[in-house]
């Protein structure tokens, strides 16, 4: 049982790594057709994440959301644009080492917070799995007002992004 | 089978740094609006790695992800419909192209 737990926990650790590998793969590939299969890479390891953290539903939405409709549309996005990434345009601004040197500095100060801060701990929160009937209690609920109001939004982003992508007749 | 809190939020914030990364030397505006998914997952992870912990109530970090997921899905929408209505109208997809609102 210990060596289960063990093994369990180098999982989630090997899970994370690959995860930041496929996104470092993500920023830097040229193609950005491959950039796209690595988002999804990433967010596939990330629904892994989420079932760690004992979150079902959430790792299920990610994967419907995220991984058949988002990616669907920046595919469609990549490939309706594609030839203009031709392998001799440039695909990086030269602002690299720049950003780099910011990045690590803002990395390191938050890591020092993040490790500092004497965080509050709910130990009974560690075992409860959240299962979809409590989410669903959550929304029509507590968060009801919030509910409505970003399925307006949706419609809403949805109509607009079909007015603003139809060709002007 | 127990990770320490500070390690998924070390996780995360790698994560959201390298996004940030993404999005400042990216020239396509599709690798923009790729690397800001990436910032927005991160963020997830962390609201429900809190939830986890921390919270009085479980569930709130995981009703708070699914908001960020829907207002990220609406984003990428009219941020592709952005992309090919630029695309139709200026033949480009590169940022130094699009200055119509920079003086």
């Amino acid at each position: 049982m210990e060596l289960l737990n063990l093994a369990g926990i180098a999982g989630v650790y090997t899970l994370m790594l690959v995860i930041l590998i496929a996104a470092v793969a993500m920023v830097t590939l040229r193609s950005l057709f491959h950039s796209a299969l690595a988002l999804a890479a990433v967010l596939i390891g990330i629904a892994g994440i989420y079932l760690t953290l004992q979150a079902d539903f959430l790792a299920m939405i990610q994967i419907l959301i995220y991984v058949g409709a988002v990616m669907t549309l920046i595919i469609f996005a990549v490939m309706l644009t594609e030839h203009l990434s031709h392998q001799t345009v440039r695909q990086n601004n030269r602002q690299s080492p720049l950003a780099i040197a910011g990045i690590c500095a803002f990395l390191f100060c938050l890591t020092g917070v993040i490790v500092r801060t004497p965080w509050p701990l709910q130990p009974q929160n560690q075992t409860a799995t959240i299962t979809a009937m409590e989410l669903g209690k959550a929304f029509m609920g507590q968060y009801v007002f919030a509910f409505e109001l970003i399925s307006v939004f949706l419609i809403a982003a949805l109509i607009g992004a079909i007015v603003i992508a139809r060709k002007d007749k | 089978m127990m990770i320490p809190l500070e390690h998924y939020l070390i996780f995360a914030a790698t994560l959201f740094a390298i996004g940030i990364y993404g999005a400042l030397i990216r020239r396509n505006i599709i690798g923009i609006l790729i690397s800001i998914e990436l910032m927005l997952n991160a963020v997830n992870v962390n609201l429900v790695a809190f939830s986890r912990s921390t919270s009085l109530a479980p569930e709130t970090g995981q009703v708070f992800a699914i908001f960020v997921i829907a207002v990220a899905a609406a984003s990428v929408a009219v941020g592709l419909a952005i992309v090919i209505a630029l695309y139709r109208v200026r033949k480009s997809v590169y940022t130094e192209d699009i200055h119509l609102l920079k003086w």
